[in-house]
């Protein structure tokens, strides 16, 4: 392996006058190269340290979510990292532990939900980006029927898949998206029967929230359907002709605005969370089978979400059961990320 | 759905047709998901370093082979608890195939091919179920077939079989009973390692950690739903697909059921045929096979 796991130990050297380097540790779940959640958060990581070329990053891969997590924090700390990024849900509370004890260091954690004086929170909303690309999908489909393949029924994903229907009907009033869950967020050949099963039912455009959407696109191109992707745009090269667009992460812009301010001491502990408007997540390059027409449908429809003037959860909102969930008059917010159990109207499926 | 099941029981049915020789020969290998692992990961690795699945196919059926006979120096030369030695060395295979597969994670490989079978493949509905797969499905169930008659009507079978049933006896009737059961894991492992590929190079075409997710300790729960039979584990594996992929298709095609209750399906179907086996002696296990549990030797 290039990249070791538990680093020995560096001696502390006395402090050079200028030019030092600093150092920044990063935990990541899984494998850098999986064209998906860590991918993403990886490609951020490079982008800052080619922005800020003093700094030195430390990465350590597959790290489990318990005390392990703390003992390679501790060790990159000895090392010298003054930053740490703990990138998966289940560091929080590792991250938190270590925290305390190393008041100097900075932590910056993936959607968590608790602060410490030197441990804040990122994250970007991605359903507003899902809706734009339930317009591409929405003008893709001949069969108007869409399928979603994701793990579980989460508040978060809910809130996507209910993006992505209503972002496909506002271009495409007889769509439908069919929910496929399949109970695992890495199972690859489960995620090939699932699109196989959806290609089978008709549906001529997937996307999904899995860890590692590769087998998702890869299987859609087989099937010859289309595909949008998630996490990473490293994906589209899995779909060369179905591939639409997908939800991107890009994180380098952050990262270099955080790790910076840590460094000349601005660094706030907070919640920082960015939409569609911020630089945190993007719609990754289009696919050939998206025309200019659509092109600019989508990106009005950006300027839109961004101005305020367009709300994709503007009232009124049913359910797929015909209940109404959010009244003529008012509108879900950012709320919708932790609150959503229901699906919106045209999404067949289920959620328990 | 019955392209589903194909696909989706293949791998699992590799493994199990494997395990069954390992369980005629008296030995159990709980570590299945460990070898077919080592099949799907080296498989992975070796097309992607020279683009030819071919080569990969045949690595990934030796590195099942040679892992298994790790398991063979550990319980037959050493004498080892099968149990424990399985469980460990299933763990073990879950780490290195890891390992091995690290650097080609989300990398790009031209696998395995479906070779659609010139006129067969253009029957209508017939042709499409059956005759427009990859190779290792074609193989499988003539593969059984041949396993069938091999354990059943060669000398090496019944070998295998004696040695399964009381070693004590084969080793009086002149049998080698120890370089019989390191045969038996060899070719199990050879099978679970194409198994293995078959996930990795043929059905998905991607390499993920733990990619199998649970089906080589599915394989060893269908050794015994198939009572030590070849061709009752292809019935096995394919009702064990047919329900997995029926629960996705139900989902594709809007049924109103729990995906939660169609997750289950499969594991339901296991249980219900093993009530039903229970107490036939027609179905009975290799009696070898006992001392594993009981803790004799």
């Amino acid at each position: 392996m290039r990249r070791r796991r538990r680093p020995p130990p560096i001696p502390q050297q006395p402090k050079p006058p200028g030019g030092e380097k600093v150092k920044v540790g990063a935990l990541h779940v899984g494998a850098i190269n999986d064209a998906g959640y860590n991918q993403a958060h990886h490609d951020g990581l490079i982008a800052m340290t080619e922005a800020l070329p003093n700094v030195e990053l430390i990465e350590a891969e597959n790290v489990p979510e318990s005390a392990d997590a703390e003992r390679v924090m501790e060790n990159m700390i000895q090392q010298g990292a003054k930053v740490i990024f703990p990138q998966s849900f289940g560091y929080l509370d590792p991250a938190l532990n270590v925290a305390e004890k190393h008041p100097d260091v900075v932590f910056m954690h993936p959607a968590g939900f608790k602060l410490a004086p030197n441990l804040g929170t990122y994250w970007g909303n991605n359903f507003e980006a899902m809706y734009l690309a339930g317009i591409a999908a929405g003008k893709a489909t001949t069969s108007n029927k869409l399928g979603f393949v994701t793990a579980f029924p989460i508040p978060n994903i809910l809130a996507s898949v209910n993006a992505f229907q209503l972002g496909a009907r506002s271009v495409n009033p007889d769509v439908t998206t069919t929910l496929v869950l399949n109970n695992a967020w890495v199972d690859p050949a489960k995620e090939a029967s699932a699109v196989n099963a959806l290609a089978d039912a008709g549906i001529d455009v997937v996307t999904g929230i899995v860890d590692s959407p590769v087998t998702l696109v890869k299987t859609a191109e087989e099937r010859g359907i289309k595909s949008v992707g998630f996490h990473s745009d490293a994906l589209q090269q899995f779909a060369p002709t179905g591939w639409l667009t997908g939800v991107a992460y890009t994180w380098g812009p952050l990262y270099t605005r955080l790790v910076q301010s840590a460094l000349d001491k601005s660094w706030k502990s907070e919640h920082l969370r960015g939409g569609i408007e911020s630089d945190f997540l993007t719609l990754a390059p289009y696919g050939p089978a998206v025309d200019a027409d659509t092109q600019k449908l989508i990106e009005d429809a950006k300027a839109k979400i961004i101005s305020g003037d367009l709300n994709i959860f503007a009232g009124p909102i049913l359910d797929n059961t015909g209940v109404e969930k959010i009244a003529a008059g008012q509108a879900g917010g950012i709320e919708l990320l932790d609150t959503t159990d229901w699906l919106v109207e045209g999404v067949i499926g289920q959620t328990q | 759905m019955l392209v589903g099941a194909l696909q989706a029981g293949t791998a699992v049915l590799y493994a199990a047709l494997g395990e069954v020789i390992v369980e005629r020969a008296g030995v159990i290998n709980l570590g299945l998901e460990g070898t077919m692992l080592m099949g799907a990961s080296v498989g992975f690795a070796v097309t992607y370093q020279t683009g030819n699945p071919w080569l990969g196919l045949i690595a990934a059926a030796l590195a099942g082979a040679l892992f298994n006979l790790v398991l063979a120096f550990l319980v037959v030369t050493r004498g080892a608890n099968q149990l424990a030695s399985g469980l460990a060395l299933g763990f073990l295979g879950i780490g290195l195939s890891a390992l091995i597969g690290r650097p080609y994670v989300g990398q790009l490989i031209e696998g395995l091919r479906n070779v659609p079978l010139p006129i067969l493949a253009d029957i209508p509905f017939v042709g499409e179920v059956l005759f427009q797969h990859d190779v290792l499905i074609y193989a499988v169930i003539p593969l059984a077939f041949f396993l069938q008659w091999v354990l059943f009507s060669t000398r090496w079978g019944l070998s295998i079989r004696t040695v399964g049933e009381d070693k004590t006896v084969a080793y009086a009737a002149g049998l080698r009973t120890q370089w019989l059961q390191y045969q038996a894991l060899f070719v199990g492992g050879l099978l679970a390692g194409l198994g293995g590929a078959h996930l990795s190079l043929a059905f998905t075409g991607v390499w993920g950690e733990q990619m199998t997710s649970g089906r080589g300790f599915i394989a060893v729960a269908l050794v015994i739903f198939a009572a030590w039979n070849p061709l009752r584990a292809v019935l096995g594996a394919f009702l064990f697909g047919g329900a997995l992929a029926f629960q996705l298709q139900l989902q594709a095609r809007g049924a109103p059921v729990s995906p939660f209750f169609l997750d289950m399906i499969p594991y339901l179907l296991t249980l219900g045929v093993l009530i039903f086996l229970r107490g036939n002696r027609k179905f009975a296990m290799p009696a070898g096979l006992k001392t594993v549990f009981e803790g004799m030797r």
